[in-house]
């Protein structure tokens, strides 16, 4: 069979598949030859920043990922943590950012879609999503579109699919106008000894196609993925992929079905460059070859070509090795399940990546360099420049106008509107919806877990090393604060561009304020992902380092929860008062401002208070308990109260008590029977920890010395806003 | 041949959809816009030649299967 | 209490159901896939939630059409009880076990919350262990469960006491006529809800307002 050349590869060729002359260079030299436009095409695939990490990789081997609980780091299609008793989670985070802004409801939706195939890959079901989302300023004529069709994406694909969406984040900022985030997680759960990898074994074995056909969707799609948008994004329309949620159910009903069988020796989904990266991840890291005939492939399409089969990002499709002896079975159960089987290939040992179609040889390439051999950048950086601490932001002229400011503005109110649309109940082991500290599913009997999605980007434009810290312990808090043993993360690092210094001295710093966090917290990185170029028109977006965080509740039953719950109790924070309010929620929405610092993140403290009230939730001495974060003290003890209905009285406090959004600090309620066993308990921890107020009957929030507001009016603000913005009155 | 056709809901039933894209159209500037509706359109290839058994056998797969017919009436297009 | 719960591709609430079902009643449901052309011997066949089908072309609608609905629809007619919950709810009316139809809410957006369920049936077999009128916190998740159906069709269902349950207290999430949450047919043999009652058993819901409903299979 004779290699085809059938295009001449020429510059402009070249550089509309987004390799650099030096990246096209290199691969000739590789292949010691001109490529075919298959094989350029495979090459751009490999090669671009999503699929390659070639700017990031230096900086992510020095992230923290081993841990006594972590069964696989990052390399594979999703990280795996030991939760004890035999059980294992598997769980990742993923971006899909630019295909999102594009066509809101497909990219999310396929996001969506995308994370929790890399979940089932491994042999786990699917038990929650989450998602951390982020849009431009309201006002934006963009805006409330693009929240619209994400939202109903995010909840169009995981319905349907039927795993729980138990969370996840939703802010606004003017530096997301032009790129918006979606980042979406997916968490299942795996029997420990019973995990799939990619790593192919065996030489002559069958290489099988199963799911959905290939069409021409989103060819390219991880080319564009990695390119920064002009304002004739909405001219790439047609590389959207379409989502088919049933589908997707029908593949994770066969693949976990066919996994139980036995009969399945190594698994790859097919997502960003599709049958491109996943058969050269399995063949790579099994230091096998692999043979694939074209003419084999399930198309949707009549007259698709090497070039245009090898890019296709369709989704709902997976490659996998099986064991040659149990082919009838499996074709039984994808048959069942109307999903295409199809031998489209076989394991060599000879380390090319060999494509064959009508009979001709469309490339055939060293398959471990396409992975290894990828170009890897030192991208020059240059520091931070870091704002000095504010010190002199005044109070407000009336109080009770910039609390309900605050609790009705866009980033701080009752995000309701976004999660009732999400299927946060079935399963029939959601223990905490959204709109509490962490999402919290059972395991089985009384184990379960706590997931949350953290990051606060304002922080880390202001200092990402220190907003890099702040989004890991953030993370941490929030699942103590259920209960949980934090475990382990996942991480989806979206920054701008990184071929300008100062965007790449943002990734580093905050990759350093990030392992610093993991490192101190015992709390490592097992999967993640990183998207690059999120930029329009040279303004990037704020850097967002979003995480993904995973603990462990081994009594459901102790779980803590934000609501009040009873009248009398008392109200105590923990860790100390407020002082801080540079970056802080009532500086720019009272003041109108954004600067200063971001607070300091002390780590040992961090640990010290939260391993605290993880104590006391556990041996039951508290009623409820809620992070302090955006918005201070004040919004922690507000949110408890709209909760539940009950009140609050608080004592006297400054503005800065009030508002500060100091780090490490949590609010917890108790009775006040063991008020002084708990503040005994603190002395001796050396935890800071003083009353601040009591529970009230009465369902009003007062501060002595300063405003009354009901709980009522609160709810009327807090709750006002989205629906307000989505039904086009504001 | 090919069959063309066009399910819409019945006079009467509430077409929330169609609310909607009649409210789009007016957020959008197009004034003189009465009531939408809106339906759903179905290409069906058949091998049967002849055209009155054709439209028996497209009628069976929409009282069958493609029409609701609790609210939504049909129309068939031989071509 | 022998149950089957029927599974087409694209459920996915049946361990859920399976779940209630065998917490409640002590006995574990058999699964049924839809392409059988017989039910196991049982008295109960419940259709779960789930979008079976992908919702394509209708809520339910080609589910309806599958080897197994046939011989539920016969034996429904001889009195097997048959409980459609949700999609379930929407496979059965689309095959024609129950008048009228749930088309999309009158919102036009998926709702996943809890509603308030008020009782106004308690002579069936899934709600016999409650007071009539009693109120009960229920969860809802569904995009198409607003309950239509023609005046007349109306007017029997509720001149026949055949509306089992409505949303009470302003709780209407979909826009249903008269609140309509749950209907039966004329012998009461099939009952067919859009709320998800298998999601409101334990502690670790929140509530467990849905037992007696699942208790009452026991009774029937």
């Amino acid at each position: 069979m004779t290699l085809a050349h059938d295009t001449k590869i020429t510059p402009d060729l070249v550089k509309s598949h987004g390799l650099k002359p030096d990246e096209y260079e290199r691969f000739v030299k590789l292949l010691g030859r001109e490529p075919t436009i298959t094989e350029l095409g495979i090459c751009s695939a490999m090669w671009n920043e999503h699929c390659s990490y070639k700017s990031s990789k230096k900086w992510l081997k020095t992230m923290p990922t081993k841990g006594a609980r972590v069964i696989q780091g990052p390399g594979e299609n999703a990280g795996v943590i030991d939760i004890g008793d035999g059980d294992a989670i598997v769980f990742k985070m993923e971006s899909h950012n630019h295909p999102s802004f594009i066509e809101p409801y497909q990219g999310a939706a396929t996001g969506v879609g995308g994370i929790l195939r890399d979940v089932f890959t491994m042999g786990a079901r699917p038990i929650a999503a989450m998602n951390a989302l982020r849009f431009g300023e309201p006002a934006h004529p963009k805006t409330r579109h693009l929240v619209a069709g994400v939202v109903h994406g995010v909840g169009g694909y995981g319905n349907s699919f039927g795993v729980p969406t138990i969370g996840g984040e939703v802010n606004f900022h003017a530096r997301y106008n032009g790129n918006i985030l979606v980042n979406a997680m997916a968490v299942g759960l795996a029997r420990a000894d019973s995990i799939f990898y990619s790593k192919a074994k065996g030489v002559g074995l069958p290489v099988v196609y199963l799911g959905a056909k290939t069409g021409r969707d989103g060819i390219h799609g991880a080319t564009m993925a990695s390119a920064e948008f002009d304002d004739k994004a909405e001219e790439k329309r047609p590389t959207v992929q379409v989502g088919d949620p049933f589908t997707e159910k029908c593949l994770l009903e066969a693949c976990l079905e066919l996994m139980a069988s036995g009969a399945v020796i190594a698994i790859q989904d097919m997502g960003a460059a599709g049958l491109t990266s996943s058969a050269v991840e399995m063949g790579a890291k099994g230091d096998l070859g692999i043979e694939l005939d074209l003419d084999k492939v399930p198309c949707r399409e009549t007259g698709m070509t090497a070039y245009e089969m090898m890019l296709s990002e369709s989704q709902e499709r997976m490659l996998m090795v099986l064991d040659p002896s149990r082919e009838k079975e499996a074709e039984a159960i994808f048959h069942k399940w109307g999903l295409d089987f199809a031998i489209v290939g076989k394991t060599t040992d000879t380390l090319r990546f060999v494509i064959k179609h009508k009979g001709q040889v469309m490339a055939d390439l060293p398959i471990k360099q396409m992975g290894d051999e990828a170009p890897e950048y030192d991208r020059p950086w240059v520091a931070p420049k870091l704002q000095p601490v504010l010190t002199n932001a005044p109070a407000p002229g009336d109080l009770k106008a910039a609390i309900l400011k605050i609790v009705g503005s866009p980033d701080m109110c009752s995000r309701r509107w976004v999660w009732e649309q999400y299927d946060s109940l079935i399963g029939s082991n959601t223990a905490q919806i959204p709109g509490g500290d962490a999402g919290v599913v059972r395991i089985r009997g009384k184990k379960a877990i706590a997931v949350s999605t953290d990051v606060t980007p304002r922080y880390v434009e202001a200092d990402p090393f220190e907003g890099g810290k702040q989004a890991v312990a953030e993370c941490w808090r929030n699942l103590t604060a259920t209960g949980a043993d934090p475990i382990a993360i996942t991480d989806n690092l979206n920054f701008g561009n990184p071929e300008r210094p100062e965007i790449m001295g943002q990734f580093v710093h905050a990759i350093k304020g990030l392992s610093e966090a993991c490192n101190v917290l015992a709390f490592p990185i097992v999967s993640g992902n990183v998207s690059l170029y999120n930029e329009t028109n040279g303004q990037g977006i704020l850097p967002t380092p979003a995480i993904g965080g995973i603990g462990l509740i081994p009594d459901v039953d102790l779980m803590a929860t934000i609501a009040f719950k009873n009248a009398d109790d008392v109200i105590l924070q923990v860790g100390g008062h407020g002082t801080h309010l540079g970056q802080s929620i009532y500086l720019r929405e009272v003041l109108g401002k954004e600067e200063g610092a971001p607070p300091p993140v002390d780590l040992a403290l961090e640990k010290t208070n939260g391993d605290f009230v993880r104590g006391l939730i556990r041996a039951g001495h508290v009623s409820a308990v809620h992070d302090v974060s955006d918005g201070g003290l004040g919004l922690a003890v507000i949110e408890m109260a709209m909760a539940s209905g009950l009140g609050a009285s608080l004592v006297l406090l400054t503005h800065e008590q009030l508002f500060g959004e100091d780090q490490a600090r949590y609010v917890i309620t108790a009775s006040p029977a063991q008020a002084a066993a708990i503040t005994a308990a603190a002395a001796k921890a050396g935890v800071a920890l003083e009353q601040v107020g009591t529970v009230t009957a009465e369902p009003t929030l007062k501060i002595a010395s300063g405003p009354s507001i009901s709980v009522a009016d609160l709810r009327i603000a807090h709750e006002g806003w989205f629906p307000a913005y989505m039904s086009g009155e504001l | 041949m090919k069959a063309k056709i066009k399910v819409t809901l019945k006079t009467g039933v509430l077409d929330p959809q169609g609310k909607a894209i009649e409210g789009a159209l007016g957020h959008l500037g197009f004034d003189g816009v009465g009531e939408v509706r809106q339906g759903k359109y179905f290409e069906v290839e058949l091998a049967e030649t002849d055209h009155a058994k054709a439209k028996e056998q497209v009628k069976a797969m929409c009282e069958k299967l493609i029409a609701n017919t609790v609210i939504e009436n049909y129309d068939i297009e031989l071509a | 209490m022998k149950s089957a719960v029927v599974v087409f591709p694209g459920i996915n609430r049946e361990r859920d159901m399976m779940l209630a079902l065998e917490t409640v009643t002590g006995s574990k449901p058999v699964s049924v896939w839809h392409t059988e052309t017989e039910l196991p011997k049982v008295d109960l066949v419940v259709v779960p939630g789930g979008f079976s089908y992908g919702d394509y072309l209708r809520c339910g609608a080609i589910a309806a059409r599958s080897p197994i609905m046939q011989d539920i629809r016969a034996k429904a007619l001889k009195g097997l009880k048959v409980l459609g919950v949700c999609n379930g709810f929407q496979i059965i009316t689309e095959a024609g076990l129950l008048p009228g139809v749930l088309v999309r809410n009158k919102d036009l957006r998926f709702v996943c919350r809890q509603v308030k369920l008020k009782v106004e049936n308690n002579q069936t077999f899934f709600t016999n262990r409650m007071q009539k009128g009693a109120i009960v916190s229920c969860p809802v998740a569904h995009g198409e469960g607003n309950y239509i159906c023609d005046a007349e069709t109306l007017k029997r269902l509720e001149a026949e006491n055949r509306v089992v349950f409505r949303y009470a207290e302003g709780t209407n999430p979909n826009g249903a006529l008269n609140d309509i949450a749950g209907i039966m047919n004329e012998s009461g043999s099939v009952i067919g809800m859009m709320p998800h009652p298998e999601n409101m058993i334990e502690p670790l819901h929140g509530r467990t307002d849905c037992r007696p409903l699942f208790e009452s299979l026991l009774a029937a």
